[in-house]
């Protein structure tokens, strides 16, 4: 079976001891001329941090949107239990996002944001971000115009990281910033953020960079979740081997998802055949998720 | 979260970004007559000491000779004089004010789409409807009411000034200058028409905020042209000599409450607001037209009310849009 055509029941079980968080069947949406959510099916569970990843257009932002209520659509959709488009300000007490970086408004100061969300969030924590911005350079008086993106982001982070919020989204946050900015952002929401009430949802480019805090892994492809699996299932289902010329044939016998050349050998990725069988070949190894990301999005762009 | 005190702070919020256009604009008009005034004040001395007297002369008379020699008469008609120079600050500040306010409900729902700072605003637990609000308010009380500040200050901060020169020259300014109610009577009641002027003001308001709003660009552009186009269709139409709105209705009634009823005390008008127009000879203008009875004529016309009508009908409007538009 391609991975393309299965969607994952299999795993649910993995998932089911956090309560769930988003509900989404048969959530479509449809521009004047493209189609951005085709009947998308997806279970967001507390707890988690799933990956939403995908092409340029392939419906990531407009599942962002609608989860976050801001945009219409037809289906079914439910997070934390409310219905984004009729409870907006009741679901943004407990949600937070990050919409890439620099959203601020560039004439805010640091202690104004701070006074404002403190004054209009009921599970914001002042002395929280205070200790947060003790870690950074950023001076009470300086306006975001002053700030560079990374600073930008450090602000926006101790923001919402000092909000008590349920889920958290991510929309590329860490876009157009330096490696020690990005390292760093990742860093703080593992170590003073997450927890096991919290859910983070978020969708980068960067894949690289995310693929060891996810717990969970999603591919959206032309408004379709085409992959929906836990991280720590990923090995069990896919498996990357790398075969000797005299093999190659009874690897591709397997039916491999992709192939492609390295130093005279052959590199096979496969989607559900059997371990012990794939081991004759060659040697084993998980594939990282862009080499499975590439894989299944293969003629995307075509 | 209370919601009034969350509204608190959206208002607080439009003022944060907006006190160059709320505060120091209408503080630079008011602090450009007290500049020009002073800088009047030593020309007049410096010519004075080129000439070697001593006493500023009017007449032939020393200005403390002729103040001494004043009649109550006289003393009444500085009360006169002094509305003149409240209303100076008024008129300059509102002028002022008006187009603050014009390119403030232009820009109210639209920068931050073009900035998508609305990403961040909309992130937080925040009603479109308290968001749309808090700028309605702002536009119509807070600007306003900060700039009435302002020309009473500036107007005492002229009086002081022009006091202290009188002292200088001999003169007492007590009875001159600061035994007059009329000019704090004036500035109050030009506090009170802000009230008037607020509902007044409903259909430009909700006119801009709905294309503030609702376009992906330029709204600037939208909000005139659109009005224009359709008054020029209008009079096209009625040269064919086909049913067409009243020019003398379309212009005043339609485009102009569409865009210029934010305008301090524009519902001033010979229709409605005039105090027995036209004025009698040498009548203040302000003493006329700014009175309460003004006001309550202003108060009980339909335009008001029909134009406030259709204001809330395009805030309304605006409010939708804000709720579903995110993209500029």
């Amino acid at each position: 079976m391609s991975a393309t055509t299965q969607t994952v029941a299999e795993h649910d079980d993995v998932r089911a001891s956090g309560a769930m968080v988003i509900h989404a069947a048969g959530l479509s949406k449809r521009y004047s001329k493209t189609v951005a959510l085709d009947h998308t099916r997806f279970d967001v569970h507390a707890g988690r941090i799933v990956g939403l990843i995908g092409p340029n257009g392939a419906g990531k932002t407009t599942a962002l949107k609608a989860i976050l209520g801001l945009t219409d659509f037809e289906g079914e959709l439910s997070v934390l239990g409310l219905d984004p488009r009729k409870e907006r300000p009741a679901l943004m007490q407990q949600v937070c996002f990050i919409a890439d970086v620099a959203t601020l408004p560039r004439w805010i100061t640091v202690s104004q944001a701070i006074d404002f969300v403190a004054g209009i969030h009921p599970r914001f924590d002042r002395a929280k971000c205070m200790r947060f911005l003790a870690r950074t350079k950023l001076q009470p008086n300086q306006r975001v115009r002053q700030m560079s993106k990374g600073m930008i982001v450090q602000l926006h982070l101790a923001l919402v990281m000092a909000i008590d919020a349920r889920l958290l989204v991510l929309d590329e946050p860490t876009l157009g910033l330096d490696i020690l900015y990005r390292k760093q952002f990742y860093q703080s929401l593992l170590e003073d953020y997450f927890d096991e009430n919290k859910t983070i949802l978020v969708t980068t480019h960067q894949v690289e960079e995310i693929e060891h805090i996810l717990t969970d892994l999603m591919f959206i492809r032309d408004g379709k979740i085409v992959l929906d699996t836990p991280m720590d299932a990923l090995g069990d289902r896919f498996a990357e081997v790398m075969v000797g010329a005299d093999q190659a044939e009874a690897a591709r016998a397997l039916k491999p998802m992709d192939e492609r050349q390295v130093f005279g050998k052959s590199i096979f990725l496969f989607d559900g055949v059997d371990h012990a069988q794939l081991a004759q070949l060659g040697e084993l190894r998980r594939p990282s998720v862009a080499d499975l990301f590439v894989a299944i999005m293969k003629g995307t762009y075509a | 979260m209370n919601s009034m005190t969350t509204f608190g702070w959206l208002v607080k919020r439009e003022y944060w970004e907006s006190r160059r256009g709320f505060l120091w604009a209408p503080f630079w008009a008011a602090a450009a007559i007290i500049i020009i005034t002073v800088l009047g004040m030593i020309a007049g001395e410096v010519m004075k000491a080129r000439l070697g007297g001593d006493h500023v002369y009017m007449g032939g008379i020393s200005l403390g000779q002729m103040l001494s020699h004043a009649s109550a008469d006289d003393l009444a008609q500085m009360g006169k004089a002094l509305d003149a120079t409240m209303s100076a600050f008024a008129v300059i500040v509102a002028i002022v004010l008006s187009f603050v306010i014009f390119f403030y409900l232009l820009g109210a729902l639209y920068d931050d789409r073009k900035d998508r700072s609305i990403l961040f605003w909309k992130s937080l637990p925040l009603s479109d409807t308290g968001t749309v609000l808090s700028k309605v308010i702002s536009a119509i009380f807070v600007a306003p009411l900060i700039a009435a500040v302002v020309v009473l200050a500036g107007y005492i901060s002229l009086q002081v000034l022009v006091s202290l020169w009188l002292l200088g020259h001999g003169a007492n300014p007590i009875p001159l200058l600061w035994l007059h109610a009329d000019p704090f009577a004036l500035w109050f009641r030009m506090l009170v028409s802000i009230a008037v002027s607020a509902i007044w003001a409903l259909p430009t308001v909700g006119w801009l905020l709905l294309w503030s709003a609702a376009v992906r660009s330029k709204p600037f552009l939208w909000a005139i042209i659109i009005p224009l186009v359709a008054g020029l269709l209008n009079f096209w139409v009625g040269l064919l000599g086909l049913p067409h709105i009243r020019e003398s209705f379309y212009w005043p009634d339609l485009f102009g409450r569409a865009l210029f009823s934010v305008v301090p005390a524009s519902w001033v008008s010979p229709q409605i607001g005039g105090a027995g127009l036209p004025l009698q000879h040498g009548e203040m203008v302000t003493q006329g037209l700014l009175s309460y009875a003004a006001m309550g004529r202003a108060l009980v016309s339909p335009e008001m009310w029909i134009g406030a009508a259709v204001g809330v009908a395009l805030i309304a409007a605006a409010i939708w849009f804000r709720r579903w538009r995110d993209e500029a």
